[in-house]
């Protein structure tokens, strides 16, 4: 059983804070390291593998300080994101080489066994340099497996691989996983993780945003109050409407700007009669609300013009998580 | 010393067309003193001219450069050196084992070079082909191991030790004596007029340190600059691009 622990980690480069006060404990199964592009995700690794010390705070595994402990490796089996290898040697070479780095005791048989484990035998007699991306991927899987290692720590394993490949991976991993193995990968892609990791933790800016299995952190992103703006032909009467019911917690009616007085009546292009231009509206239970609101307009006789959710990006739904 | 590590790094430093860069500058020397050899004969004051001024000078600091930044700079610029740093390998069996394969480098790509351009031009007369090969031995051992701290150091080595070999040796050293005595050359060309030696001084072989002073330096330049390299590998810190 290995557990990574992070406590009270923190790391900054200058005056840029990239980890913020992260406590977090990694056990044995898969887990997600979940954030959008500089959420610190990587460095997060590099302190987890012991190639960044941090600013605060410990990385431990088994109670074992990992930065500068070179021990740390005969357990630690790292996926680097960077594609660069010794690239003038063939497959098998490589991986040989890392089986006989970690002074192995058969490191012919550890070499052929990762290799097999990842499917790369017909391929390891040629150059690193001719192998695809998803090639590469393996065989930098296989030398971070060459030791039989209980932590797997990868960066980004999935970043431009096919789907085919991508689903190889998955596989290889949830059976890491289920041979008692600690493996631990980042992405930024919510499907990706949920697919395979038994648990999350999501990074947002450098902070720890939350944690938990799949469902509990699908269900924090889709429960989040959603917003939307709606422009109809008449926004005051729909927004007392909305507000009437239980999906919503607020709605804002926002002015037509220079509009008043010239606008033409019941003209879509100019906004509503009442001279607004848009209703914003934070709904609370988003498929409630989304059901209701086409039975309300039709109920008041408002002709809805446009239903346009609000900041539905990745970052945005991230950043609810931590403002929670 | 690891044998893999010695491996991959061979592999890397001689592989594709390295080999043939490496191979250059010594094939300029060798081919120049066969040339000087068969229009001018034997001459003391061209052999210490092309000895002293281009392969001592030239030839050995460039090739240490290459040779020292070379054994680890690209793995550190690329990332590979991950690979070595995330085994349970000692930092310091990892920086001598390059430093070891950097010195052999330079060993067969300049001193012997250097041993075959004297026996062309002078034969074994005076002992200056003898002199400056040991000159030009543990000069490119010194380079060699000083670049490759450089390249652990810092990602600019290359400018940094052209700065030091063509600039501060060759040019400030040649109007300000002080600097002279901060010169791997100098001290290097202390060795060689020991070899040469009665006649050295005449021949004008001659070092602006004294052997006493030079011996020491050298030892201390190499076995330091490899062992700080290795200190500075067990601190290493890998940055991904974003």
């Amino acid at each position: 059983m290995a557990v990574l622990l992070l406590d009270k980690v923190s790391r900054w480069f200058g005056n840029v804070v990239a980890v913020n006060d992260v406590t977090m404990s990694i056990g044995p199964g898969v887990t997600g390291l979940l954030g959008p592009n500089g959420a610190g995700k990587s460095t997060l690794i590099h302190m987890m593998g012991g190639f960044l010390p941090p600013s605060a705070g410990s990385v431990t595994l088994d109670g074992e300080v990992v930065w500068r402990n070179e021990q740390i490796y005969r357990r630690i089996g790292l996926v680097p994101e960077r594609e660069a290898m010794y690239d003038v040697v063939t497959g098998w070479e490589f991986v040989l080489a890392n089986a006989r780095l970690h002074r192995l005791d058969d490191p012919e048989a550890a070499a052929r066994r990762a290799l097999e484990t990842v499917e790369m035998t017909d391929a390891q007699g040629r150059d690193i340099s001719t192998y695809s991306k998803g090639m590469k991927q393996r065989v930098k899987m296989a030398t971070a497996l060459v030791h039989d290692p209980p932590v797997l720590l990868l960066d980004e394993p999935f970043n431009g691989m096919d789907p085919r490949q991508r689903l190889h991976l998955m596989t290889l991993l949830q059976r890491m996983a289920e041979q008692g193995r600690t493996v631990l990968f980042s992405s930024h892609i919510l499907e990706e993780v949920e697919q395979i990791a038994g648990s999350i933790e999501v990074m947002v800016s450098g902070r720890h945003a939350a944690s938990g299995g799949f469902r509990e952190i699908r269900q924090l992103m889709t429960e989040r109050p959603h917003q939307y703006t709606i422009r109809s032909d008449d926004d005051r009467r729909l927004a007392s409407a909305i507000i009437a019911e239980p999906s919503t917690s607020g709605v804002q009616l926002m002015a037509a700007h220079g509009t008043e007085g010239f606008a033409a009546r019941g003209a879509p292009s100019t906004g509503s009669r009442d001279g607004s231009s848009a209703l914003h509206v934070q709904a609370v239970d988003f498929s409630a609300f989304v059901r209701v609101l086409p039975e309300l307009a039709s109920r008041h006789g408002i002709r809805l013009y446009e239903v346009t959710p609000a900041d539905e990006s990745l970052e945005s739904v991230f950043a609810y998580l931590v403002a929670r | 010393m690891n044998a893999t590590v010695a491996r991959l790094t061979a592999r890397s430093l001689l592989g594709r067309r390295r080999a043939y860069l490496l191979m250059a500058l010594p094939g300029v020397l060798i081919v120049l003193c066969v040339l000087v050899r068969l229009l001018a004969g034997e001459d003391n004051d061209i052999t210490v001219g092309i000895l002293g001024g281009f392969a001592l000078s030239t030839l050995v600091p460039l090739l240490g450069l290459i040779a020292g930044t070379g054994s680890i700079g690209p793995e550190i610029d690329d990332g590979s050196i991950v690979y070595l740093l995330s085994k349970p390998l000692s930092r310091h069996s990892i920086a001598g084992t390059k430093a070891a394969v950097a010195a052999s480098v330079v060993t067969v790509f300049a001193a012997v070079p250097v041993l075959v351009a004297g026996l062309v031009l002078a034969g074994t007369s005076n002992g200056l082909a003898a002199g400056y090969f040991l000159g030009a031995l543990v000069a490119g051992l010194a380079y060699a191991t000083l670049f490759l701290l450089l390249a652990v150091v810092t990602r600019h080595a290359v400018v940094i030790g052209l700065i030091y070999a063509l600039i501060w040796e060759s040019l400030v050293g040649s109007y300000v004596p002080g600097a002279q005595a901060l010169s791997i050359q100098q001290w290097s060309l202390a060795l060689s007029a020991k070899v040469v030696g009665a006649k050295a001084q005449a021949l004008g072989v001659t070092s602006a340190v004294s052997l006493g002073a030079a011996v020491p330096l050298l030892v201390v330049l190499a076995v330091g600059s490899t062992w700080y390299a290795g200190h500075r590998l067990r601190s290493l810190r890998l940055t991904s691009d974003e």
